[in-house]
């Protein structure tokens, strides 16, 4: 349970934490985009700088955010050795099935590039934005899909009552394996069958108490006049300030420059680098 | 089957900045058969200290002896000490899982490995222990009230023939008398069935009227450890801990403040009634 770090909210004070949860996303967003529609190495490194600013200036310690990144390791690794062997091109080494190509190489390079820096940047985002703000973001940015009957206040309801309830399941859950510990329940059985049937004691009455739970909380919130968005108010409505509007700037202007780059990489390469050298394995 | 908690101390979250000792240096030692009432405030580490005797919780430092042994030892098995020393939890109705009553008191002893037939004895012995009707033994679980659901959730633990059983406030959410039937089958359990019996409440005239000895947690600490009657001198300490005497400890005093000379230490309703009497005529 205690890999679950990935992305967890942390605690500091910093520009990109007061920032408002919509411009993080639209953010965010922007820059997975960017990961993918162009890849060459220049953009890389623009979106490599912007994301090192962003990370110091969000004071989140490095090492904390790394930490997260070991989960999903095996994943990298993997996609790098299918890419590796796996990609038509001009073979460089050749055995059994396996050839390993210039375009092969290439591509695992950029792969993992990309993949990194796309998961830092999503996790800058939760580890910087409490589940509430998210919501709330994620509510507001989508409020105009109310015009197609979307019921987006509830959707983000939904969230952050889910998001709300992850820890207090858990604690749930471990006072439940406890109790029946006592009782003699083994949960740590090597038989994958027994592994299996020894956890109906506790999923059955951890189920029990989400629905308790559920239809109590459904009562208390009716017990207090809720009845859904409509004329709700916030106790904290989120309003742009001007490090909001400073950071779409910046935001444009990384798109701009990323477009650029893209549309004319492939004329500063051919400027840059004679045919077949080894560092043209990288563009 | 004594057990003897040594320097007991529980920190959680240890080298975070949230760091807390919840059970903080407590010896003490348990003897057979005694009816011992627990009793703190909320977060004194009462529930700490009681998963630790029960081996449910590895001791930050000390350790616990069950019968001479250390519990936290390497190569002892904890399985072993499961039906021995019970524990009933907080709404321990929470933990009820089968689609039976009977088969939720079978699981118990099913657990240590009982053949089929001792097991349902056992869980029959159990059910009528608690004071079940057999018509609901083979109802579900879910469809009965909570008095009676709670009782069967002791009857899964009574199941074991436990030597000791640890009771985390089993009176919470019941009505008076749901609490009297717990209380009085509680006492039964210590008096004619020999069990040694670890209560845990935060009402004092819970425990007031049926245990042999208090202790008193606060802060992870074991602040007093005495009779009730001793226990209930100490008035300014309770208070300054967030306890309070029983009701009737309190009226017996402001009957004195009030100039009849009655001695103040009645603990129960009919120590006060006799003491009352003893000063009127």
């Amino acid at each position: 349970m205690k890999d679950i770090t990935l992305g967890q909210y942390y605690q500091a004070e910093s520009v990109i934490h007061r920032l408002d949860p919509r411009v993080k996303l639209v953010g965010t967003l922007l820059y997975m985009i960017s990961l993918f529609v162009f890849n060459n190495i220049f953009c890389y490194i623009v979106a490599a700088i912007l994301l090192a600013v962003v990370i110091a200036l969000s004071k989140v310690p490095i090492g904390y955010m790394l930490k997260g990144m070991r989960a999903i390791m095996f994943i990298m690794i993997f996609t790098v050795i299918f890419n590796v062997f796996f990609t038509n091109g001009d073979n460089l080494v050749e055995f059994w099935i396996f050839h390993i190509s210039k375009e092969g190489i290439r591509m695992a390079i950029l792969m993992m590039v990309r993949l990194t820096l796309l998961i830092i940047s999503a996790s800058i985002m939760t580890l910087t934005t409490t589940p509430n703000r998210l919501t709330d973001g994620l509510e507001k940015l989508f409020r105009p899909l109310k015009l197609i009957k979307l019921p987006v206040h509830e959707i983000a309801m939904m969230m952050s009552i889910a998001l709300r309830f992850i820890p207090i399941l858990m604690e749930e859950a471990d006072k439940i394996v406890k109790a029946q510990t006592a009782r003699g329940a083994r949960f740590d059985s090597k038989k994958l069958t027994e592994r299996a049937k020894s956890l109906i004691p506790l999923i059955v009455p951890l189920f029990i108490s989400a629905f308790r739970r559920a239809s109590d909380l459904a009562l208390a919130m009716e017990a207090r006049g809720y009845h859904g968005g409509d004329g709700r108010t916030k106790l904290y409505p989120l309003k742009y300030a001007s490090r909001d509007y400073i950071s779409y700037a910046v935001l444009i202007l990384y798109v701009a420059i990323i477009v650029f780059l893209g549309i004319t990489s492939a004329r500063i390469i051919a400027h840059l680098t004679p045919a077949n050298s080894y560092l043209s394995l990288l563009f | 089957m004594p057990i003897i908690a040594d320097h007991l101390t529980f920190v959680y979250g240890a080298k975070t900045p949230l760091q807390t000792t919840a059970v903080d240096d407590i010896s003490v030692k348990i003897e057979d058969g005694q009816f011992i009432g627990l009793i703190g405030h909320t977060g004194s580490g009462k529930t700490t200290f009681l998963q630790l005797l029960s081996g449910l919780i590895k001791p930050s430092s000390g350790t616990v002896y069950i019968n001479g042994e250390d519990i936290y030892a390497k190569d002892f098995d904890l399985h072993s000490i499961r039906g021995k020393v019970g524990i009933v939890f907080q709404y321990p109705e929470h933990q009820l899982f089968e689609e039976t009553v009977f088969k939720d008191v079978c699981f118990g002893p099913k657990n240590m490995g009982l053949d089929q037939k001792e097991t349902e004895l056992k869980a029959y012995e159990a059910l009528k222990l608690v004071g079940l009707e057999d018509e609901v033994f083979y109802q579900s679980p879910f469809d009965l009230s909570g008095g009676q659901k709670r009782r069967v959730a002791i009857a899964g633990v009574l199941s074991m023939k436990p030597q000791v059983l640890i009771l985390d406030e089993p009176t919470a959410g019941l009505d008076p008398a749901g609490r009297k039937e717990i209380l009085g089958l509680i006492e039964k359990l210590c008096r004619e069935n020999k069990m040694t019996i670890i209560l845990v409440s935060h009402s004092m005239d819970d425990v007031a009227e049926y245990v042999d000895r208090i202790l008193v947690i606060n802060n992870g600490k074991l602040a007093i450890d005495a009779t009730p009657k001793e226990v209930f001198k100490h008035r300014e300490e309770l208070e300054e801990f967030g306890l309070s005497l029983p009701q009737v400890t309190k009226a017996m005093i402001s009957i004195k403040e009030s100039g009849i000379p009655v001695k103040t230490d009645a603990i129960t309703v009919d120590e006060a009634i006799e003491e009352i009497m003893r000063v009127l005529y």
